[in-house]
């Protein structure tokens, strides 16, 4: 059922400073709860986040417990030429998602 | 003539009743109105809502078949933009088969019995609130109007005693709060109007969506009053209620709230 929602402007001038906003579904189970009987949940989080620009790593995250389920990371980058993004996220349990988008630099 | 005039009186008489205790129309604030400007922002933003997850996982859920008749809900009704358009504003509504009023989740699971012959989803689900949150979603910024039929009236009476009544170790009445208190706060957190505007809503506080119902159960605990299960008839008919309430307001799902 995983999916993401992903925010790049279609458009963009050369030299433009663009925001990048990113949506992941995910639980984001701490590790640190424990069941009605006592017994520990396991921990199951996104555990990094990467995001390429036609190829190039320009921002990666690192995430921990006590990031919030479903998470919301949103960052800036400059717009140098046409092509397309392409986000990764890995997490425990074998969890991987990608996503991608198109931008046009003019 | 006499007869007329004796049903606006009467008429006259029941309003009066109400909007003593009611808040006023002009009055009335969605749960929106009493939020911070950064958790607007997250409801503003369709890519910032985590609500919007399970608009889109509700959205593959409609074309997908399902039960032995091997039909998705797109089969009958299509494309749900026009078909599921303002359905949730006027929810719950009368089913005739059984004789009482049915929420939004409750006719999403008895379509699926009775027409695509699959098993129910379970409330609160990610598969019931998915399918949920999209069909409601396709009534927003429709004004919510609950159909007033003579079959629904006694419903929508049970539900406001209900809301009036005291009840519970705290001895409060959902009217304490949300019609007497609404601009004051409890331990830091608005109390609020008791309308209904966005539901299923995504609630920071649960980090997941979850239906009025849950926001139901969860006031009730709060009141240490003996709570109902999960699509019980008291609970539908405070929906009911509710939505009565909120009549005339935009629909907002997915709302995002504290």
């Amino acid at each position: 059922m995983a999916s993401a929602l992903i925010n790049v402007p279609k458009k963009a001038k050369r030299g433009d400073v663009i925001e990048i906003k990113t949506l992941m579904s995910h639980i984001m189970e701490t590790g640190y709860r424990r069941t009605a009987s006592g017994e520990l949940v396991p921990r199951d989080i996104i555990t990094s986040f990467t995001c390429r620009y036609n190829g190039e790593e320009i921002f990666r995250a690192d995430l921990f417990p006590a990031i919030a389920a479903n998470p919301f990371i949103t960052f800036f980058t400059v717009a140098t030429e046409s092509g397309k993004f392409d986000f990764e996220w890995i997490g425990d349990n074998g969890f991987s998602e990608t996503a991608s988008a198109a931008i046009t630099v003019e | 003539m006499k007869s007329a005039g004796t049903i606006i009186a009467v008429v006259v008489l029941i309003a009066a009743g109400v909007a003593a205790t009611e808040i006023p129309p002009g009055e009335r604030r969605s749960g929106y109105a009493f939020m911070a400007p950064d958790t607007k922002a997250i409801q503003d933003d369709d890519t910032a809502n985590p609500g919007m997850l399970w608009v889109l996982d509700g959205e593959a859920s409609w074309r997908k078949k399902a039960g032995t008749s091997n039909k998705a809900c797109a089969d009958c009704h299509d494309d749900a933009r026009t078909s599921m358009k303002g359905v949730a504003a006027r929810y719950p509504a009368f089913d005739k088969t059984l004789g009482r009023p049915v929420n939004l989740e409750q006719r999403i699971n008895l379509c699926r019995a009775r027409h695509q012959a699959a098993t129910p989803f379970a409330y609160e689900s990610r598969d019931l609130l998915a399918l949920t949150a999209f069909v409601a979603e396709q009534s927003r910024g429709t004004a919510i109007r609950p159909e007033v039929t003579p079959e629904l009236e006694p419903f929508v009476a049970k539900g406001r005693d209900f809301f009036m009544r005291r009840q519970g170790q705290l001895n409060l009445g959902c009217t304490n709060c949300h019609d007497d208190n609404w601009d004051k706060h409890l331990a830091g957190s608005a109390v609020t109007q008791a309308l209904p505007t966005g539901y299923p809503i995504y609630r920071l506080e649960w980090q997941s969506l979850g239906s009025l119902q849950r926001r139901l159960r969860n006031c009730i605990t709060g009141m240490r009053a003996q709570n109902y299960d999960y699509g019980a008839p008291e609970l539908v008919e405070l929906e009911l209620y509710l939505m009565s309430r909120a009549r005339g307001m935009p629909i907002e799902t997915p709302a995002v709230r504290p």
